[in-house]
């Protein structure tokens, strides 16, 4: 019977069904970092268990971590602690820890793919919900929560529910200044931010096909916020470019036994979606976030909706509570909002491409008086491509800061906030209230828009400071 | 965990669609610790910006005082995979959350902590929500799968493995390391077909 690339991916792991759906699957992979993991390795220690396969699973700090520049910890006694716990429990099971300035640290979603732990064909956890990032590569990529990071390390295998399938295919080519974030913004504004619930999400169609590996990460990385279980993308010669010669990707003949295996991944010409959406991707334009859910979003050409044009009272509600909080005017062009900071980072967009499209955008200009404008490279060895290729020097040169990896701005548990009431341009995936400080207003938008409007201290359509594709 | 037994209670309606996990606990709540997690949950919703509680949020409502059930909205619990929002509504005392739909991975964490999602069709919760309203109380039944408010009696599916593990008090683990044996089996094939997965040597 003709398989989907997730019916392929599912059935390659099950253990055992357990019944109504339930079915145990085997882990092949498990990230570990300074936010999750260290109560789920308590909990395992204190239950009296120890990692069945240590080899399987691999540590880095991300989340608290400091990103200033000469940092030494977690910028707080609290973190500080975690990465201490962290780093003793790495250490008494036998689990490979890129510690702080390990020449391989960095957000678990940049490093996993950049070290080739990432591969087609795997399943992959870790207690974070855009562990879905992964699934750019055709591997089983989820979240996930405390006690199953617990029962990984116990045993290596889940309990899971198979969700149905989806498929979304971009047809069609991209504009000029839109990227893989702007096409997953649009997909959620469109769909809703529950529109991939209980669903695995396969991403397809030429537009999709046609992304740089970075790109499709980006893509991927938002399926969460799509409420997708799984994003995936059929592995192909791209994904294999990328992969290949990566220091724990299979080498020699177990290469090519690899790349046998994962060639038969992807969909079967006639498999079957429960779901199907079609989108024309030349119609997409640079998007921006104007609330508080990342289904709140418009063409940065685009203007703030209007509660009384709401269907309904309920979501009339939920818009006047978002433009209070973000301080929007109905009605009024999202372009032009003045902003008082702007973050390039995250899991979402601070891979080598991110930075190199943004840098275009800044090079030979200013970032405007006002305006804090941080690049936080989304691991060291985003870092050192970038300054290898002079980024740093055009960043700073525009007034930027230029830091150490980590989550940083994006989730600001390392006291690295908006002030309550001030509004960033932000290339992470989340707009939540309070997501970047308590009352920080977020605007999210990809790199390219968010470097053109740090340049014009206001939100600004990337396409006018001719941002490249 | 406490094992699940029927209960009925007040429930605290919150028709908000899309309340995520960092609404539920903020991060900077989680890195304070369990106490803070709990007092300080839903923390923009209860809490005035000057820190007084918000005489508006029904959380605050004395009608809904011991209420373990919560009436969420679309997509309730989306967002971060952090297990302190799961912790922080048991912590306030909610045995059971009813939503049309929820975000997934809060979704399966509830179940590892003694809590019930139940998912109920938009216009029934919306019933359930209606009859709560000033501090009736709802029934919920896990063994029989059935929700009471009033007259509007629904039923609400579970997977039965989900479902024994609530009534007995367990989380996965015991099951898990019970086919112990099966995963090895499966790992001896596997190893064969796709040597490459496996970092080190039988
Ligand atoms: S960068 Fe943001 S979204 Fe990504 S793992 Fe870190 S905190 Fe989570």
């Amino acid at each position: 019977m003709a398989a989907s690339l997730f019916d392929k991916l599912w059935e390659g792991h099950v253990v055992d069904h357990l019944g109504d759906g339930m079915d145990l699957i085997r882990i092949d992979r498990h990230l570990i970092h300074d936010l999750s993991g260290p109560a789920s390795l308590k909990m395992l220690s204190e239950r009296g268990l120890s990692p069945r396969a240590p080899e399987l699973t691999f540590a880095t700090p991300d989340h608290r971590v400091s990103t200033e520049p000469g940092r030494t910890g977690g910028g707080s006694p609290a973190n500080d602690k975690a990465l201490a716990v962290l780093r003793r429990y790495c250490d008494r099971y036998g689990i490979q820890l890129f510690d702080l300035n390990d020449a391989e640290q960095g957000i678990v979603h940049v490093v996993g793919p950049e070290l080739g732990l990432t591969l087609p064909g795997l399943s992959l956890v870790c207690g974070d919900s855009h562990t879905c990032t992964h699934g750019a590569f055709g591997a089983l990529a989820w979240g996930i929560g405390n006690t199953e990071v617990t029962q990984v390390l116990a045993a290596q295998a889940l309990i899971v529910e198979r969700p149905g399938s989806m498929r979304v295919s971009f047809e069609g080519e991209l504009g000029p200044s839109v990227s893989a974030k702007d096409l997953i913004l649009h997909l959620i504004g469109r769909e809703g931010a529950a529109g991939g619930a209980r669903h695995a999400v396969e991403f397809a169609g030429e537009a999709v096909t046609g992304l740089s590996m970075e790109e499709r990460m980006a893509l991927c990385n938002l399926a969460v916020e799509f409420g997708a279980s799984f994003g995936l993308i059929a592995p192909d010669e791209t994904a294999f470019a990328f992969l290949e010669g990566r220091r724990f990707a299979p080498k020699g003949e177990l290469w090519e036994a690899a790349l046998q295996s994962w060639r038969r991944l992807p969909s079967d010409p006639d498999a079957r979606f429960d779901a199907e959406i079609r989108i024309d991707a030349s119609t997409v334009a640079p998007q921006v976030t104007w609330g508080v859910s990342p289904e709140d979003v418009v063409a940065i050409d685009g203007r703030v909706p209007d509660p009384a044009a709401a269907e309904g009272e309920k979501q009339a509600e939920a818009r006047r509570h978002a433009l209070d909080y973000m301080g929007l005017e109905p009605g009024a062009p999202i372009e032009g909002t003045p902003i008082q900071h702007a973050f390039i980072g995250s899991c979402a967009n601070a891979r080598f491409g991110d930075l190199a499209a943004a840098a275009e955008v800044v090079r030979g200009r200013k970032v405007a008086d006002g305006v804090r404008a941080w690049v936080v490279p989304g691991s060291q060895a985003v870092k050192r491509a970038a300054e290898a290729a002079g980024l740093d020097q055009v960043f700073r040169a525009a007034g930027f800061s230029w830091r150490e990896p980590g989550c940083s701005m994006c989730l600001a548990a390392n006291g690295e906030t908006v002030p309550s009431g001030e509004r960033a341009v932000s290339t992470s995936n989340r707009n939540f209230v309070g997501r970047q400080g308590p009352g920080a207003r977020t605007h999210l938008a990809s790199p390219v828009t968010a470097a053109a409007s740090a340049i014009a201290g206001r939100l600004t359509d990337p396409r006018r400071l001719g941002a490249g594709g | 965990m406490t094992p699940f037994e029927s209960f009925a209670s007040k429930a605290v309606p919150l028709p908000i669609d899309n309340v995520d996990t960092d609404v539920i606990t903020p991060i900077g709540r989680v890195l304070e610790g369990a106490e803070a997690l709990v007092r300080y949950a839903f923390e923009s919703l209860r809490f005035a910006p000057d820190g007084s509680l918000r005489r508006d949020c029904p959380f605050n409502d004395p009608a809904y005082a011991g209420a373990r059930i919560l009436i969420g909205g679309e997509n309730f619990g989306c967002g971060s995979s952090r297990e302190t929002a799961v912790w922080a509504l048991a912590g306030m005392g909610f045995s059971a959350v009813i939503a049309p739909s929820f975000g997934g991975i809060f979704f399966s964490n509830c179940f590892k902590n003694g809590v019930l999602p139940i998912v109920l069709a938009a216009e029934d919760v919306a019933a359930v929500a209606r009859h709560a309203a000033g501090g009736s109380e709802i029934l919920v039944d896990l063994g029989r799968q059935r929700v009471s408010a009033g007259a509007l009696e629904r039923s609400f599916e579970v997977p039965a493995l989900r479902k024994e593990a609530l009534l007995d008090g367990l989380d996965d683990l015991g099951l898990i390391l019970k086919r112990q044996e099966a995963l090895a089996a499966f790992e001896t094939r596997d190893r064969l077909e796709r040597p490459w997965v496996y970092l080190s040597p039988a």
